[in-house]
Formats: C-alpha cells, structure tokens, sequence
C-alpha cells in the first residue's frame, strides 16, 4: 500500500515519518490563476475607474478576460481535494476560523461584481444585437443562439435611451470602484491562506497577502497585454490579406492602436513590478537580518537547494531580464512580447518558489523534501496533481475567453461600446 | 465600578499566572476529564510495539509510510553533530545501528564517538488550542470535551490544510479513505475506559495517559510535581503531551 503523495516526493535527511509535499502543482496553479484575475480586472478598472483613456481599448478586453479566468479559478481548489465530490461541504458547515472557508463566498461576491459589470457595459450591445437579429429573416443556426443568447442576456431590459445608458455608465464606474477593493481581497486573501500558516517558516509572513497583490496585478496585466497582442497581431495579417483601401480597421489604424495600448500599459506593468520586487526582496533581507531559529534551514533552501528556481528562474529571468527589456527605449512588439511572456513566468516561478519552496523543507529542520512532478499520468490522482491537469487549468480561461467574445466583442475598434 | 475593575483584574493576573504553567490552568477548568500523556523517554527502548499496535488498532495499512504514531532515534556524536532517523515509523523498532538518511542512504556511526543515544516516542499532542481545528474550512475537525482532537472522515474534503498547519507533522491522508488522519489518544477505546493501544503494547510503561482533572491520577501527580517539559512550545498551540527527559537535540 503505496501513500499517493510518494509518487511526487523525495526524502533526504530526518523528515517526520507523516511529512510529504502535500500541495502540489495545483496548489501552485491556484494563487497564479486568481492572481490573473485580479490583475486583469485592476487593468480594466484603472479605465473605467480612473478615466484612464489611453487603456480604453484594453480595458474591456481585460474585463472579459478577467471573467474567463475567474471561472477557472476555483478548479485548481476543487482538483486538488482529495474528496472533490464534498466540494459544497464549505457552503454547508463553513467553518469561519479557516482562511479557505469563505473563499467560496469571496469568489461568488467577486464574480458577481464582474458579471453586473459585464452587464451594463455590453448591455446596449446585447439590445442591438438582439434587435437587428429579431427583425432578420432566414437565421442560420448560429444567428438564432446568437439571437436567443443576446435576447436571453438582456434580462428584458431594452430600453436605450440617453438617461439609461448614462445611468448604465454610471453603474460601471461604480462596480469597477467596488471591484477593485474585492479583487484585492480575493488575492490578499489567498495570500493570507499561506502567510497565517504558522507551521510554516517560509509561509508565515504579514507580507504575503501583499506580495501576492502585487505580484496578482503583475501577472493579469501581463497576460492581458500578451494575449491582446497576440489577438492584435491576427487582426493585422486578417487585414493585409484583404489590401482594400475600405477595408476596416486598416492596418495602419490597428498598428497605430496597438503600439499606443502597449507603450502605456507596460509602463504601468513597470511601476506594478518595482513594488512587488521591493517587497519580495524586503522579505528575504528582513529574514536573514533577524535569522531566527528557522533561518539556518531557509538559508539552504533559499540560497542552496532552491538557488536556480528563485535566483535564476524568479528574479533573474522572470523579473530582471523582463525589467531591463521593457526599459530600453523604443519598445517593438517582438520585445514586449518578449517581455511579458518572461514576467508571466516569473510569477508562476514566485508561486512556484513559495507553494513548493515552504514544503521542501522538513518541519524538523534537519531534513528536506523534493518534488517531481508527474509528467505522464498513471491514474486520477497523477493527472489531477500532475503536468497534464496543470495545462488543463492553464488552457480552459482562452477556450472560456473565446467563447465569451462571441456574446461580448472586445475586438471592435470603431464600434466598440463606451 | 471599581470593584468590577478590581475584580477583572485580579482574574487577569491570576490568569496570568496560571498561563505560565499550563496544567494548573487546565486542573482549574470546569471540564471533568481531560486527557493527557506522559512519555517517559528514559524508558523508551525502540521497541516499536507501540507503532505496531497502533496501526493494527487503527486501521492504518500496516505497510503504507504513514502512522498516527512512530518513534524517533536520536544519537549525539563527538564530532559529526546529531543524527535522528525514524525508519518506517519505527513499525518494526530499531533493527539496525546504522542511522537512516533517507534516499535508500545509511551511515554506520562508531560506538567510540557516540555521546549519548536515545529515542522519543512521538504522538499527537491533542493541543489546547490546536491550529489543526482553527484552519479546517468544514468544521470536519473538532476538539472533545475531553481536549481531544478528532476528524469526522465522513465530513472531511481532503483539502490538507491541516496537515499544513500542524507544527508536529502528526496529520496525513489515509492512504485508503483519503481524508485526514491523526492520533486521538484512541478516543474509542477511551470512551469504553480501556486504554490507548500504544499504552498497552508498550512493554516498558514509556507511554502512559491520564486525566489531568483527576487529582489521584498518577499521571496528573507526575505532571504536576517532576520537571516535564513540551514539544515546541513556541508556537503557542498548548500541547498536552508531556515528555519527561526531553532533550535539547530533538525535534
């Protein structure tokens, strides 16, 4: 009889007999895709809330975005239990001296932020579509869901008149207002899981829930800068290949967009990445200056079995290389891209660092644990808490993205609402 | 008024006082039992009874890397420092003098650098205030009247964070229920006034349990008059496991 956590992990040295590396992969993917979601959304807020011009074409991309991952992100949590199909047992009993017990309740209140959001910003949208759908004769298929879909999404509310959609644009700005703080919470509060482990040397830190916001916000806004990119770049070879003069949007006029939308929002990605490396540096000086009792165990893990991942991986590609290459002058789309993908993966290396970094050593201080992950499945338990459940959770928000830019454009640029 | 504030505080200093030595504090709560444990590690002979009879009462495969309870080994050198090993728990006691690295590893340590050698039995220390109940999002894990710790394995949804939180490494998945496990002073056998398996296997009284309610119980009187001391008292959890001839070495 085999225990499950022995097929990813390795003892060395006096480790107690209980002791294995208990959150895995999964663990890890789940403050890295909340913490997408809360970047995506501050991103789209700082439009919508701050007036932020300049990222208006950003921002209800992000928004969108930060929807699709938001439905994700409860997965890691759920692939993770060993008992998923008691998942609602929070709900039932939620035991609130638990930092996971209202993590439920958080995410359905964030959520429905998001989706009221959603609503009053594609609200005249949905109108419009659902009434120059109903009036057309000989639907296709896709023309009645997209019909029923928009129909059904308006809630019955059809009025477009002047005080309506200001009242509508108003009710925006509100929720971004009120989102922000809650997406903050929703990441703080996954920091607060790992920083109020006492058990946990390397866990418990007051800082945690702040690195993990900075780093949530440094992370979303990358990927949605990547990914627009990414879409961007599509929309161009689609409007070469046409080479009208009519055709619309040119391709100088989504060049000229998208050069615009990078330059500022890297430069905020920038101001995001100073503080959250200070931060993290701050936590590494303050322990080894104050060195108490665990420190000499950190110290081997930090600066000695863990050295490539959080000295290599995490600071130098994921945060230096990044740094220098968004400063240099002249920013080109192939460094940007560059870029963001090296700052994404630097903070998956930092969750990385933390999740995996706090179990690798023993609690007796005298040994340490070392995790492999499973590449191929063998059953369930490897495929959930393995590499393969890991691209699962990574791949499902741009599927759910995807389908959700059918109902709600983000790619539009001339037609595009407020 | 001032009476009121008098009054308080008097109960904080007299509180206060008893908060530095805990069992005086729990004698003077109005619970009529609460269990304790006294491990005698002078008497300690890595037998491994206990492990064995632990496993086999409990239900935990005898053969999985796991055990709600396990005994370590501890051997003080002259020159290379502290070695501790507990191989497989300790289910089949101390058959060799050679000390287990881990990785499939051994080392042979000479007789003639050895400084002193021992072993700790090791068990959930059923705390006072244990981070293990604090952290459970379900409610699965609660404490008894009684201070025991206990885990209702039809309620618990293998989240882990217990086993995180526990500074003694004492909790872990059953390897076939595949929810959290842990010792409980074998409360059921408790509950039917038998005593805790390990107690009764070991064949040399290093493990013995008791209600610290109970004046005439011999191990409330040990407790209360020898010099006991605790596992890591720093994280505030309040064990109530008490080791006589702990030493500075163990973990």
């Amino acid at each position: 009889m085999t225990v499950l956590e022995e097929a990813w992990t390795i003892k060395e040295l006096f480790v107690y007999p209980n002791e294995y590396i208990y959150w895995s992969i999964q663990i890890v993917m789940y403050p890295f895709m909340t913490g997408l979601v809360a970047g995506a959304f501050v991103l789209s807020s700082l439009y919508h809330l701050f007036g932020i011009r300049q990222l208006k074409e950003i921002a209800r991309f992000s928004l969108v975005f930060s929807f699709a991952l938001l439905m994700v992100a409860p997965l890691p949590l759920l692939f993770h239990l060993l008992r998923p199909e008691r998942n609602f047992y929070v709900f039932m009993t939620p035991h609130f001296t638990s930092a996971i017990a209202a993590f439920g309740i958080v995410l359905f209140v964030y959520g429905s932020i998001v989706a009221s959001e959603l609503w009053f910003l594609y609200r005249k949208h949905l109108v419009e579509t659902s009434s120059k759908l109903k009036n057309q004769l000989n639907k296709t298929l896709a023309e009645k869901i997209r019909y029923w879909v928009s129909t059904i999404l308006t809630l019955g509310v059809f009025d477009l008149s002047e005080t309506t959609l200001r009242k509508d644009e108003k009710a925006v700005k509100v929720l971004a207002g009120v989102g922000v703080p809650v997406a903050c919470f929703l990441h703080g509060y996954a920091g607060f899981i790992f920083g109020s482990v006492k058990a946990n040397a390397l866990w418990m830190t007051p800082l945690m829930p702040v690195i993990f916001i900075m780093s949530a916000v440094v992370s979303g806004v990358a990927l949605c800068l990547l990914t627009y990119i990414i879409v961007m770049e599509i929309k161009k070879i689609m409007a070469s290949r046409k080479r009208s003069p009519l055709a619309h949007p040119t391709l100088e006029e989504i060049r000229g967009v998208e050069m615009y939308e990078i330059g500022i929002t890297s430069k905020y990605l920038i101001f995001f990445l100073i503080f959250s490396i200070s931060l993290e540096l701050l936590d590494l000086v303050f322990r080894g200056y104050t060195a108490v009792k665990s420190w000499d165990i950190l110290r081997n893990v930090i600066y000695g079995k863990d050295f490539i991942n959080i000295f290599l991986l995490q600071y130098t590609l994921g945060n230096l290389f990044p740094f220098i290459l968004l400063l240099i002058p002249w920013l080109t789309i192939r460094r940007a891209v560059v870029a963001l993908v090296l700052v994404i993966f630097g903070v998956f290396m930092m969750r990385w660092n933390v999740v995996i970094g706090g179990q690798s050593f023993s609690l007796t201080f005298s040994g340490y644990m070392h995790y492999h992950l499973p590449l191929i499945p063998r059953d369930l338990e490897t495929f959930k808490e393995g590499l393969a459940g890991a691209l699962l959770i990574l791949g499902l928000p741009f599927a759910l993205f995807w389908a959700l830019s059918r109902i709600f454009p983000v790619f539009d640029l001339k037609e595009s609402p407020r | 008024m001032k009476f009121a504030l008098g009054g308080s505080g008097a109960l904080v200093f007299t509180r206060g006082l008893n908060e530095i030595f805990r069992p005086v504090a729990l004698q003077a709560s109005s619970r009529p039992v609460r269990w304790v444990f006294l491990v005698d590690t002078y008497k300690c002979i890595g037998c491994g009874f206990c492990v064995k009879a632990c496993k086999l009462e409990n239900e935990i495969p005898f053969e999985a890397n796991v055990s709600r309870t396990w005994v370590e080994r501890y051997i003080v050198t002259k020159e290379d420092g502290v070695f501790a090993d507990t191989p497989k728990e300790a289910r089949h006691g101390f058959t060799t003098s050679r000390v287990d690295l881990g990785q499939g590893k051994y080392k042979d340590i000479p007789r003639e650098i050895i400084d002193k050698a021992f072993f700790v039995p090791k068990l959930c220390n059923q705390c006072e205030k244990p981070p293990c109940v604090q952290v459970c999002p379900v409610g699965a894990t609660y404490q008894t009247a009684e201070g025991v710790v206990l885990v209702d394995q039809k309620w618990c949804i293998g989240c882990g964070y217990c086993i995180m939180a526990c500074p003694y490494g004492m909790r872990f998945f059953h390897p076939v229920h595949h929810v959290a496990e842990k010792c409980n002073f074998c409360y059921h056998r408790l509950a039917k006034k038998m005593k805790p398996a390990c107690v009764l296997a070991c064949p040399v009284g290093a493990r013995r349990i008791g209600n610290i309610k109970d004046p005439g119980d011999a191990v409330a009187k040990t407790i209360m008059t020898q010099r006991v001391s605790i596992h890591k008292p720093e994280y505030g959890t309040n064990p109530q496991v008490y080791y006589l001839g702990l030493s500075e070495e163990v973990r």
